[in-house]
């Protein structure tokens, strides 16, 4: 069970996400540290792994049924639950009710889990009220909006608003920043060849833009561009746009060394 | 092939858990409904004074491509007709809908003028219509099929010109509705309702918008009067 | 019966990868339809409530579509018109062949319809000596080029302006082989010209529907060109096709509908020709058909009534879905391999050729939810294709190396201890590896990823792990 309360602060279960706990952990200590700033208690729950969505979007209703319980299980009891990321938070938000429907024990749970998720960046501005953060990023950066993030959580406005209180940055709109990656989770490995030609389309938006900075709030979807944007020699930086606001950038960008 | 029809409507029943005779206070509900023809949502733009509708017709005839012309009253329209024809260097020469509000113009003002009365052929060049209704919301015209009134003329002529008295302008395709039931005598709709906005489009070759290709090239519309008569 | 090429949707979509001619065809086209929606959406304030409305008014309908369906043939009848039920597709060809055949007919002219492709016409018209013409200028041009539609209202979307032109210079031979055909404007005339023609000379004229109206029992076709008109209005007879879905109760639930449609396929505020077609023509008509036939098909759409699939028996066929869709912008319609493409089709193909033929449609997706964004219709297409995956996967057809990876990989995301002791190992020793660059350029593991693009290397030590460390809350 979560820890004691030991202020007024709301309490915060923070879902790492498995990409962030495995590749990225400084994402998860951005994210701790923006929710600090914004007057929160953060607690990280032992026992997460992942939303479960490989298995969900594979058809795979009971290993994603039984992961989501566990989520639940171990999200219980906190004012929220904010992931560093659209997608994640969109599983839990919108598909675990979906999900636990018929399960009359953990379809309530699972509406009381939803209800209080949210994705980190709209959580600090919507419910924290978070008007601008206390950091610095030289650079020019172009933000990449995450399809579940945008389209299941209106997550759009929210970062942006924030980037543009950020000393020294200067936001480049990416064209056609709502269109896919072409990442997908097991889609990009499943069919290659046409998550090559998405990804192809993005890159080339983004080195239009002449940014030499990427951000976005998905790692999945950073990985993968990140990943195009190096196997074909471009050297724009790509970070979570977590470590940008919360001036955690001292951990080298994603891809490099 | 009854039995089609048999098996496919127990097939939509027995997916809807259904069961058949459907329940006389259900259907009466259905039939009620139907019979009121209740409006949905009509977009605000349609609910205009009748000034303003008319300008509003023209913006979104334009928008179509068709050209609006506004002439004062049906004396005016044979001139429009033929001025018409010579700046576009067509042809003095027309075949029109043999229809008794057309025939109210005078058209002996245009002795050069060549008309005929019916329904097109293949080489007529230019067709004149009139048109029950238009719709300002989208700049649509409405034409019904009838004696007066071949569908024809719509189509096969390259030119298409429109007598649109003003006062038939109205807001939205659900007046034209209420407009046509008030006018038809048992329930049915004449054989064809066109609803046109523009000239003959296509967008098949690379999706530029190209005129004409079936119907009219041209849709030249004479607005007649401010719709205050 | 149109024999689908969906289970090779792999080796099509790789295809059509590699074809450059559809890669610049694709992209002009997706790019057009997207812009030219959203203008037409930003300027009408009531898009979403319009919406909304539109899909309650399917929703009713097809709740009671026995009802509506009864009202509709009985209108229709009084009208003058036939109504004929056809429960598959070989029903529906034998009711068009026996009106064809009633009238002697040796030509049949054709406004565009999906319908017909769903049954196979063509061919099948073709089989009994009956020569199909394509009045749509988009359907014209493939089926001069013995194409399939790559798309439900542009289905020629796949072709630049050169290769209709080398089409119209191989097939229209009684032309001059010189003639400058560069510009679409000269494409189009010419194609004018030679449809003009062929209009007089059919005896029947063959339409889809876009709606049925079961107040006044009205089929209602919706174009641009006006070729669906002439074909109606010229042959003594005039033939619907149309799907059981298609009715709607009222006029007034036909406008809401019509509001919705041509905003959403092509961004125009009203597609130029919205026509109502009511029974044949009326005594003393100077024009219009002698007969009037409807053919209602359900080819399996019943079966989809009162399942989850009931929701994609709400489409109205506008091609916003696919005009968004990123994967078949990439793909092309063709590579769907049957008659209904991007995600719409990657929900319906399934339900007519099964999903082992059609497994690939709706597993090709990234869930992205740019087309439920927007469906005028708000059809939950990535839910109904996740349902497809269900099935495939309680099936047992999901391939054995997957089905077996996500097994490993459930079997430790289901237990948080275990999984963190061995990811912490793994992390820690993949971070070693990739420190120095950064990232893999290649890694035995992960050939479909890297095959494209590296692999960023992970920082080293899990958050769990260094959470841990710092003794942070639990």
């Amino acid at each position: 069970m979560p820890g004691e309360a030991t202020s007024n602060n709301p309490r915060i279960g923070l879902f790492v996400t498995c990409l962030v706990d495995l590749f990225r952990p400084s994402v998860g200590f951005a994210a701790v540290g923006l929710l600090q700033q914004a007057g929160c208690d953060v607690v990280v729950p032992r026992a997460q792994t992942c939303c479960g969505q490989p298995a969900y979007n594979a058809g795979d209703r009971s290993d994603a049924a039984a992961i989501a319980r566990q989520v639940i299980a171990a999200f219980a009891g906190f004012d929220y639950v904010v992931a560093p990321s659209g997608s994640c938070a969109g599983m839990i938000k919108h598909h675990y009710p979906a999900l636990l429907a018929d399960d009359p024990a953990w379809a309530p749970r699972a509406a009381a889990l939803a209800e209080r998720t949210r994705e980190l960046v709209s959580f600090l501005v919507d419910i924290r009220g978070l008007k601008a953060v206390d950091a610095a990023y030289a650079g020019t950066a172009t933000y990449h909006d995450s399809c579940s993030g945008l389209r299941e959580l209106s997550v759009k406005d929210q970062p942006r608003q924030l980037l543009a209180t950020v000393a020294g940055l200067h936001l480049r709109e990416l064209p056609g920043a709502e269109v896919c990656c072409g990442f997908g989770g097991t889609f990009c490995i499943k069919y290659p060849d046409i998550s090559n030609r998405m990804l192809e389309e993005k890159s080339a938006d983004i080195l239009a833009t002449g940014a030499d900075t990427l951000l976005a709030g998905d790692l999945g979807c950073l990985m993968n561009m990140a990943g195009k944007l190096q196997r074909t020699g471009n050297d724009i930086h790509v970070r979570h746009v977590a470590e940008v606001l919360a001036g955690m950038c001292d951990e080298p960008p994603i891809g490099e060394s | 092939m009854s039995d089609s029809r048999a098996q496919i409507l127990g097939a939509v029943r027995s997916a809807l858990g259904r069961t058949e005779p459907r329940a006389a206070a259900d259907r009466a509900t259905l039939d009620r409904q139907l019979a009121a023809h209740p409006r949905n949502l009509i977009p605000a733009r349609a609910d205009l004074p009748p000034a303003e509708r008319l300008d509003l017709f023209q913006h979104y005839a334009e928008k179509a491509a068709s050209t609006v012309e506004r002439v004062a009253d049906m004396a005016a329209v044979p001139q429009a007709v033929a001025d018409y024809l010579r700046r576009e260097n067509l042809p003095a020469k027309l075949v029109m809908a043999p229809d008794p509000s057309l025939d109210a113009a005078p058209w002996d003002s245009q002795p050069l003028l060549e008309r005929r009365r019916g329904k097109p052929a293949p080489e007529d060049q230019v067709g004149l219509s009139s048109m029950f209704a238009a719709v300002a919301e989208t700049g649509s015209l409405i034409a019904l099929s009838g004696p007066d009134h071949p569908s024809t003329l719509n189509f096969l002529p390259e030119t298409h010109i429109v007598v649109l008295p003003a006062a038939r302008v109205t807001g939205s395709y659900e007046d034209v509705w209420d407009k046509l039931r008030a006018q038809q005598t048992d329930a049915t709709l004449p054989r064809t309702v066109n609803m046109i906005t523009g000239p003959s489009l296509s967008g098949d070759i690379e999706q530029t918008l190209q005129h004409g290709a079936h119907g009219p090239r041209r849709l030249h519309i004479l607005l007649v009067g401010d719709g205050s008569a | 019966m149109y024999q689908p090429t969906s289970s090779s949707f792999r080796e099509n979509s790789r295809t059509a990868l590699a074809d450059t001619n559809l890669r610049q065809a694709m992209e002009r086209g997706g790019a057009t339809f997207q812009g030219k929606r959203r203008l037409a959406i930003d300027a009408l304030p009531e898009f979403d409530r319009l919406r909304d409305r539109g899909r309650a008014i399917k929703d009713h309908v097809l709740d009671h579509l026995d009802y509506y369906l009864e009202t509709f043939e009985r209108n229709a009848t009084a009208a003058g018109g036939q109504v004929h039920w056809a429960r598959d597709a070989e029903e529906a060809r034998q009711h068009v062949l026996k009106i064809c055949r009633s009238v002697n007919a040796r030509t049949v002219n054709k406004g565009k319809t999906m319908i017909a492709e769903e049954i196979d016409l063509n061919d099948f018209l073709e089989q009994h000596d009956i020569a199909p013409v394509e009045t749509d200028l988009g359907e014209y041009i493939i089926q001069l080029r013995h194409e399939r539609p790559s798309h439900i209202i542009a289905p020629a979307v796949h072709l630049t302006k050169d290769q209709v032109a080398d089409t119209f210079r191989a097939t229209h031979d009684h032309l001059d082989p010189r003639r400058p055909l560069d510009e679409p404007s000269s494409l189009v005339a010419e194609a004018r010209a030679v449809l003009r023609r062929k209009y007089f000379e059919a005896e029947v004229g063959i339409t889809g529907a876009n709606f049925l109206v079961a107040e006044t029992g009205s089929s209602i076709i919706v174009t641009n060109e006006g070729n669906g008109d002439l074909s109606q209005l010229l042959p003594r007879v005039h033939i619907v096709l149309a799907s059981l879905e298609k009715v709607v109760p009222t006029l007034e639930d036909a406008s809401t509908l019509l509001r919705l449609l041509a905003r959403s396929a092509t961004g125009q505020e009203m597609s130029v020709y919205t026509t109502f077609s009511t029974g044949p023509r009326r005594p003393g008509d100077l024009d219009g058909p002698e007969q009037y036939h409807v053919i209602l098909l359900d080819n399996g759409r019943t079966s989809m009534l009162g399942t989850e699939f009931q929701e994609m028996l709400r489409c109205i066929r506008c091609g916003a879905c696919m005009n968004h869709c990123p994967v078949y912008k990439a793909v092309g319609g063709h590579s769907y391999g049957w008659v209904y493409v991007g995600p719409m089709g990657a929900v319906l193909t399934p339900q007519f050729v099964g999903i082992d033929e059609a497994g690939h449609l709706p597993d090709a997706s990234t869930f992205c939810g740019r087309c439920e964004s927007v469906c005028p219709m708000h059809i939950p297409l990535p839910k109904l294709m996740r349902k497809w995956r269900e099935q495939a996967f309680a099936e047992g057809r999901v391939a054995g190396r997957f089905r077996a990876g996500l097994a490993i990989w459930a079997f430790f995301a289901r237990r948080p201890a275990l999984y963190q002791a061995v990811t912490g190992l793994q992390m820690r020793l993949l971070g070693a590896l990739g420190r120095r660059r950064g990232r893999f350029r290649r890694l035995p593991m992960a050939k479909g990823w890297t095959t494209y693009r590296d692999l960023p290397a992970p920082q080293g030590r899990t958050f769990q792990q260094q959470w841990a460390a710092r003794g942070g809350a639990r």
